[in-house]
C-alpha cells in the first residue's frame, strides 16, 4: 500500500459508485488494549462484504483522510486514513495505519466480495 | 520448581491465532518433538485481523492471511510438527460461532487422535475473545468424555488476574534445551512479533532476569475439573 493520493481515490470512488458492491470496514484498536492498559476503553466495529450502493462518494481532508459514501438513505463514512491499494481484483483498499504500523481503520470496496 | 516433561503418547495443541503456540508452549512442543512423540497443532484461524501491517505497510487487510498461514507453516516446521491444521475459521468471530460446532470440533478432534495430553488456553484467563471461545469448546469437548477417558489438560493462563484468582502455575518446565528451537518458532511469526522480539533479544542479550524466566520456563495451569466455571452448552 502507499501513502493516499487522493485524486486516485476519488477516482476509484467514483468508478464504484452506482454499482452493486461490497464493504469491508473495520475500526479496532485491537484485543489487548484493555489487558495492557486496564483503564483503556477497548471499542472497535467490523463489517465484512456488506452489499451496497452509494449514489456518490468522497475522499477529504489534509491526511490523515476522511471517506463518506452517501447511500440511498444513509451513510458510509471512515476516518484516519492513511494509505490506500488495489487488490489483484481492482478492489480499492484503504487502510489507516497508526504511528506504531498498526491497523486503526480500513475501508474496502469491490464489485466482488472478499474472501 | 521446575519438573520433568512426562513423556506423552500424542500431542494436541489447540489455539485460534498463528503466533499463539510461539511464545507460551514452543518449548513444550519441541521437546516433545525432539523425543519423535506425535504433535498435532490444530490452529483455529489464521490471524486474519492482525493489527501490525506496517508503516509503511507491508500488507494489507486482504494480503495478511496468507502471510499468517506461511509463517505458521515455517514455525511448524521449526517446531517439528507433522500434524498442522488450519480449520479455517475466521479470526474474531469465534464467541460469535455455534457453541456446540465449536465444541464438535475438537470432539472430532479428540475422536480421531486420542491425545494423551491436550494443550490450550485457560477458560477465564485468556483474555482475548478467541482465546476463551477455543478454551470453552475444549473443556465442553472433554465433558462429554467420560472422567477416565480423559486426556491431561494442560492450560495457558495470562490474565492480569491470574495469580490472584487461579494462582501459580502447578506446571512449570525449564525449556533451555531447546530455547533455540522456541526462538525460531518466535522469528517465524516475524509480521506480528518483529517489535516485541527486538526488545526481547536486546533483554537476553543483558540477561535480563525477568526476561530469562518468561522465555527458558514455560507455564501451565491443569484445568480445575473440580471448580468448572464454562457454562453448560444449550440443548
Ligand atoms: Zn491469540
Amino acid at each position: 500500500m502507499e501513502p493516499i493520493i487522493t485524486a486516485k481515490v476519488q477516482e476509484s470512488i467514483d468508478h464504484f459508485a452506482n454499482k452493486d458492491i461490497y464493504i469491508h470496514m473495520e475500526t479496532t484498536n485491537g484485543a489487548y488494549a484493555s489487558h495492557f492498559n486496564e483503564k483503556f476503553f477497548s471499542a472497535g466495529a467490523y463489517i465484512r462484504n456488506a452489499r451496497l450502493s452509494y449514489e456518490h462518494g468522497k475522499i477529504v481532508g489534509e491526511g490523515p483522510y476522511r471517506v463518506g459514501l452517501k447511500l440511498e438513505i444513509g451513510w458510509v463514512y471512515a476516518e484516519g486514513l492513511t494509505h490506500y491499494g488495489f487488490d489483484e481484483k481492482g478492489r480499492l483498499l484503504l487502510a489507516g495505519h497508526d504511528f506504531d504500523g498498526k491497523l486503526a481503520v480500513a475501508l474496502q470496496i469491490g464489485e466482488e466480495p472478499f474472501k | 520448581m521446575t519438573m520433568e516433561i512426562e513423556k506423552e503418547q500424542h500431542v494436541l495443541v489447540i489455539f485460534p491465532h498463528p503466533d499463539d503456540e510461539a511464545f507460551g508452549v514452543s518449548g513444550t512442543i519441541a521437546t516433545h518433538t525432539k523425543r519423535g512423540t506425535p504433535v498435532t497443532y490444530a490452529c483455529l484461524t489464521l490471524g486474519e485481523m492482525g493489527r501490525n501491517l506496517g508503516n509503511p505497510p507491508f500488507a494489507t487487510r486482504e494480503s495478511l492471511p496468507d502471510i499468517r498461514k506461511a509463517e505458521l507453516q515455517k514455525a511448524a516446521e521449526a517446531l517439528g510438527i507433522k500434524d498442522l491444521r488450519m480449520m479455517g475459521l475466521r479470526d474474531k468471530t469465534l464467541e460469535f460461532e455455534d457453541d456446540g460446532k465449536m465444541a464438535d470440533l475438537v470432539s472430532d478432534l479428540l475422536a480421531e487422535l486420542k491425545p494423551s495430553l491436550v494443550i490450550s488456553f485457560y477458560p477465564g484467563f485468556s483474555v482475548h475473545p478467541d482465546h476463551e471461545a477455543t478454551a470453552r469448546a475444549v473443556v465442553r469437548a472433554f465433558r462429554r468424555l467420560p472422567e477416565t477417558e480423559r486426556p491431561k489438560l494442560h492450560l495457558v493462563a495470562f490474565a492480569n488476574n491470574t495469580d490472584a484468582d487461579l494462582g501459580q502455575p502447578d506446571i512449570v518446565y525449564d525449556i533451555s534445551n531447546v530455547f533455540e528451537k522456541k526462538m525460531d518458532a518466535m522469528r517465524a511469526h516475524i509480521s506480528q512479533t518483529i517489535w516485541l522480539l527486538k526488545e526481547m533479544e536486546k533483554l537476553l542479550a543483558q540477561n535480563d532476569e525477568a526476561t530469562v524466566q518468561r522465555v527458558k520456563f514455560e507455564r501451565f495451569w491443569t484445568y480445575r475439573w473440580d471448580d468448572d466455571k464454562v457454562s453448560e452448552l444449550k440443548a
